[in-house]
């Protein structure tokens, strides 16, 4: 295995490059392989910080989702271990640490923007009076709070993630865990949601992980990107975008911006090279 | 999908199901009864003008008559017949619903049972019938029976897919704030089949009062029982034509009541979310 550049990842175990404090999520040697032996993932190694903004960028088969999908507890791993911080008296992580953002808004049709935002405390027995001001303000910071009781298919497809998206946030995660959310939706959207969920981090005491394909994106989001190849999926880059926040679309513009995308798409690129790129 | 506003505007934009204005909603009412009343006069005419005796073909208004006439007695059998489909639909849908949720959430029982219930499908009740008219001794509860075999299969085939086929992120989302087997069963997968189980309720109804009907003219040669069925035998055997047509009649009208009934309920359950049930705008 190649040496990783920010010697946060090592084949043989965690180097930490933060200290124990920072670190909320330590994931330590994992691999995942499919029932059908496929190697989705191999000797992960990584130390999330609180308060990251850490983008999974690669090729699809990278193992990118698995990976988020193990550190939100849907799926196993094979091998290894993920390990949250013990820090804030929780002994382990709790119910209501994770946001999950999947990448369809994955509402219920049958029920109400509310109904729908609710349901994660419906599921824990809050009641729908004490969650009534939560749900409120979820729905107040995506923008949507006049749109209660309308049903998801009355709203567009922006709409409907920015539902999906106060539904994740109700709960007051501490980590944000996100899928591709934007991957189906047109460019204009796609910005606007960017800047949402850019000032959702600024707002809370949040740690996101966000997954997608779009070295664009993940630049302008991003303050680490971790660069993942395929077959079998793994790491092969550790960026760090020290670009300063607030960013809005002056940086999205800037020569700075430029260059990292410049710098990250090289990364990427380096990815596809020795694996036969069949499409 | 609708299409994307580029600018979300901070009122609901509430896309209006097509607007049903008071003339379509008419022509909706219109049109058929016209077509129906059409019909009705055409036959009439027929009859009158080419003189047509009832004993091979009775005119509506003969069939009205007779109806109005003989009333009092076809009511007993039409409540009879009334009567047995509900129970059965009823029936059916509880064992349909109980069981389908069984298998759903057992695929090993499922795949023990389901062989049972696809035999119970494909073997044609008239050649069941005679046989639970032997083994259970109350007419009624052997009618009952043949009606419930055959209203029963839609809705356990339709309960099955239904529950299984809950928006898989939907189940991961349910797994990931630990949602007991009831609150996931309750929340998602109840809602989920609904659109499945009212298609299968709409094909059970009708199902329900063939059964029925099937069920009656096998017991009728030897039962001594009112149901509408059992009317179309007598008559027929008395040739009494516009009896037949008239007994017909009701049949089939209670089968419009139980259709459109389904199709209201559907309206209901369904109609504020489903796209089955809600008009495109065009």
């Amino acid at each position: 295995m190649a040496h990783q550049r920010a010697g946060v990842v090592t084949a043989m175990g965690i180097v930490p490059t933060m200290t124990k404090a920072d670190s909320l999520i330590r994931i330590s040697g994992v691999d995942k392989r499919f029932a059908n032996g496929t190697v989705a993932l191999r000797d992960l190694s990584l130390d999330i910080g609180q308060r990251q903004f850490i983008s999974f960028l690669g090729p699809s088969g990278c193992g990118k989702s698995t990976a988020l999908r193990m550190i939100a507890g849907l799926t196993a791993p094979s091998t290894g271990s993920i390990e949250w911080s013990k820090e804030s008296g929780a002994a382990s992580k709790h119910v209501h640490d994770i946001g999950f953002v999947f990448q369809e808004p994955t509402l219920m049709p049958w029920a109400t923007v509310f109904e729908n935002v609710y349901l994660p405390l419906k599921l824990v027995g809050t009641s729908r009076k004490a969650a009534q001001p939560l749900v409120e303000e979820a729905l107040e910071q995506v923008g949507l709070a006049n749109f209660a009781a309308v049903y998801p298919r009355e709203l567009s497809g922006g709409m409907k993630m920015r539902v999906s998206i106060a539904r994740a946030m109700v709960t007051r995660p501490r980590v944000l865990l996100m899928d591709e959310p934007f991957a189906a939706l047109d460019e204009m959207t796609r910005i606007k949601l960017n800047n949402d969920v850019l000032r959702l981090w600024s707002e809370h005491d949040l740690t996101v992980i966000f997954v997608t394909h779009s070295v664009w994106e993940s630049v302008y989001l991003s303050n680490r990107i971790i660069v993942m190849a395929a077959r079998p999926g793994r790491v092969v880059d550790d960026i760090t975008i020290s670009a300063p926040y607030p960013r809005d679309e002056e940086f999205r513009v800037s020569a700075e911006y430029a260059e990292y995308c410049k710098h990250v798409s090289k990364a990427l690129r380096s990815t596809l090279d020795g694996n036969d790129v069949d499409h | 999908m609708e299409t994307m506003s580029t600018t979300e505007s901070q009122k609901p934009r509430v896309v209006q199901a097509a607007v049903t204005g008071k003339g379509e909603r008419l022509l909706r009412l219109a049109l058929p009864l016209a077509t129906m009343f059409a019909w009705l006069a055409a036959w009439e005419f027929y009859v009158w003008q080419q003189a047509v005796p009832p004993y091979i073909l009775p005119a509506p208004s003969l069939i009205l008559q007779t109806l109005v006439e003989n009333f009092s007695s076809l009511e007993s059998s039409l409540w009879f017949t009334l009567r047995l489909t509900l129970m059965a639909l009823a029936l059916a849908v509880l064992s349909g619903a109980l069981i389908g949720t069984i298998f759903a959430l057992s695929p090993l029982i499922e795949l023990s049972f389901f062989p049972f219930a696809i035999m119970l499908q494909v073997t044609p009740i008239i050649a069941i019938a005679p046989l639970i008219m032997i083994y259970v001794d109350s007419t009624f509860a052997a009618l009952l029976i043949c009606a419930w075999i055959v209203a029963f299969f839609p809705m356990l085939s339709n309960t099955v897919i239904g529950l299984r086929s809950a928006d898989h992120n939907l189940k991961a989302l349910f797994r990931l704030y630990r949602a007991t087997p009831w609150q996931t069963f309750r929340y998602l997968l109840a809602p989920s089949a609904l659109p499945f189980f009212m298609a299968g309720l709409k094909i059970a109804g009708g199902l329900a009062l063939i059964g029925a009907v099937v069920a009656e003219f096998v017991a009728g040669a030897s039962g001594r029982d009112t149901g509408l069925a059992s009317r179309i035998l007598e008559a027929s055997f008395r040739n009494e034509i516009p009896r037949m047509f008239s007994s017909l009649v009701l049949v089939s009208m209670c089968g419009m009541a139980i259709f459109m009934i389904n199709i209201w309920l559907s309206k209901r359950l369904l109609g504020y979310w489903h796209e089955s049930e809600i008009k495109s705008e065009g």
